[in-house]
């Protein structure tokens, strides 16, 4: 390991200077980007237009990769069998935990009583208050990033983390049975290929409409603006689905994971 | 290599001697650590590690974020890329650090999947329940 930690810090040598703007990473493609986003794409980010537009396939395969990693998360760690255990309700008013023990359902059909998964999940009203104040603005940003990506840093992916852990603070905060009952797993599953298909399906409706693949020139056909503008609103609508899968990946992955696949207090 | 040559080198291109340290905290924290989840975090220390390789690759001095000026429905001026630092790393890494997360995750799960079998995460525990089985 010291060897090939050496050898690589003697390949250093040579690497160019940092911050040179003649190194070989810097005078290839790059600059043709730079010159020919605002002209070709209307995107003054950069960023975006090479994410969403020139660089197109390689993006839609990483949705796809995200959207594998969720499946597989599901795949390996869901179960639903039914745990021979205890039952806990908390009666909300007063805070009192009641424990039934053997597999007896509940004992009064009442609003006052919420079911929970352990004995020892707290309740706490600071944390609880705090976040339900939080988590729509936190939501509000996350539809901002996406659909301010093509003028500030920002865009699909970004968008669908903060979207994704807005729920995360939301089953941490309060429990999982919460966050779960607020999206739930079969929306959250559909969500995260719906997110591949728009942009898939996006990429086809250019095949169809005779341009290439992910050729958003394309769309000028069917909406009325030019082809200019619809590079533009093409890199928009792939950058929702991106966002829309990252954020139902990252939320069923947090579940699967925290909960060793129960979707109950797992932790 | 004389000294002050070495020097000039270092100071130079200190940010490459920094990742490949970095980098190569995680490879002996994934080749020497006995725990899967130390592991796990040697090998995400060694993915920030080409991360931050890549990013500071694109960097350019006196270059700012590459977002353009612009005016809407203007006259377009001519756009220098020295002005702007090389978006294609940026690009290539905004993908690369949420592709990250998500094999980190499952990642996890195979961890938990090896805990609820062997009920242990310690390498050699592990090859000896599956030698005595």
């Amino acid at each position: 390991m010291i060897l090939s930690g050496g050898l690589l810090l003697y390949a250093t040598k040579d690497f160019p200077s940092w911050g040179d703007p003649t190194s070989p990473a810097s005078t290839h493609v790059s600059p043709r980007y730079l010159k020919k986003s605002l002209e070709e794409t209307r995107v003054p980010n950069v960023v975006t237009s090479i994410l969403a537009d020139y660089r197109g396939y390689d993006t839609m395969f990483e949705t796809t990769v995200i959207f594998c990693a969720g499946v597989a998360c599901f795949m390996l760690l869901r179960t639903f069998e039914k745990r021979e255990t205890d039952h806990y309700y908390r009666h909300v008013p007063t805070g009192i935990t009641i424990h039934i023990k053997g597999q007896r359902e509940i004992p009064i059909e009442s609003k006052e009583f919420e079911k929970i998964d352990a004995i020892w999940t707290p309740y706490d009203l600071i944390i609880n208050t705090v976040s339900r104040f939080l988590v729509p603005f936190i939501q509000l940003f996350a539809l901002y990033v996406i659909a301010h990506g093509h003028h500030s840093p920002g865009g699909g992916f970004q968008g669908g983390v903060i979207l994704g852990a807005s729920m995360i603070v939301l089953a941490i905060a309060f429990n999982l049975r919460t966050a779960v009952r607020r999206l739930g797993e079969r929306i959250d599953s559909i969500m995260s290929a719906l997110g591949v298909f728009i942009y898939s399906g996006i990429g086809a409706l250019c095949v169809l409409l005779g341009a290439n693949f992910l050729d958003y020139k394309a769309l000028a056909q069917i909406l009325p603006i030019d082809r200019v503008a619809a590079r533009s609103d093409g890199i928009l609508g792939v950058e929702i689905g991106v966002g829309i899968a990252v954020m139902a990946v990252m939320i069923c992955v947090y579940n699967n994971v925290a909960s060793e696949g129960r979707y109950d207090e797992g932790l | 290599m004389n000294m002050e040559a070495f020097l000039n080198h270092l100071v130079a291109k200190y940010n490459f001697w920094l990742y490949i340290i970095l980098m190569m905290i995680g490879l002996y924290a994934m080749i020497a650590k006995n725990n899967l989840i130390k592991k796990l975090v040697g090998m995400n220390i060694f993915q920030t590690a080409i991360i931050l390789f890549y990013v500071s690759i694109g960097s350019k001095k006196g270059g700012t974020i590459p977002i353009l000026e612009h005016v809407s429905g203007g006259a377009q001026h001519a756009i220098d890329p020295a002005n702007y630092v090389n978006p294609l790393p940026h690009v290539l890494m905004l993908t690369a650090i949420v592709v990250s997360v998500s094999t980190f995750g499952v990642a996890l799960a195979l961890a938990i999947k090896i805990y609820q079998r062997y009920k242990t995460l310690e390498e050699d525990e592990i090859l000896t329940r599956i030698r005595e089985s």
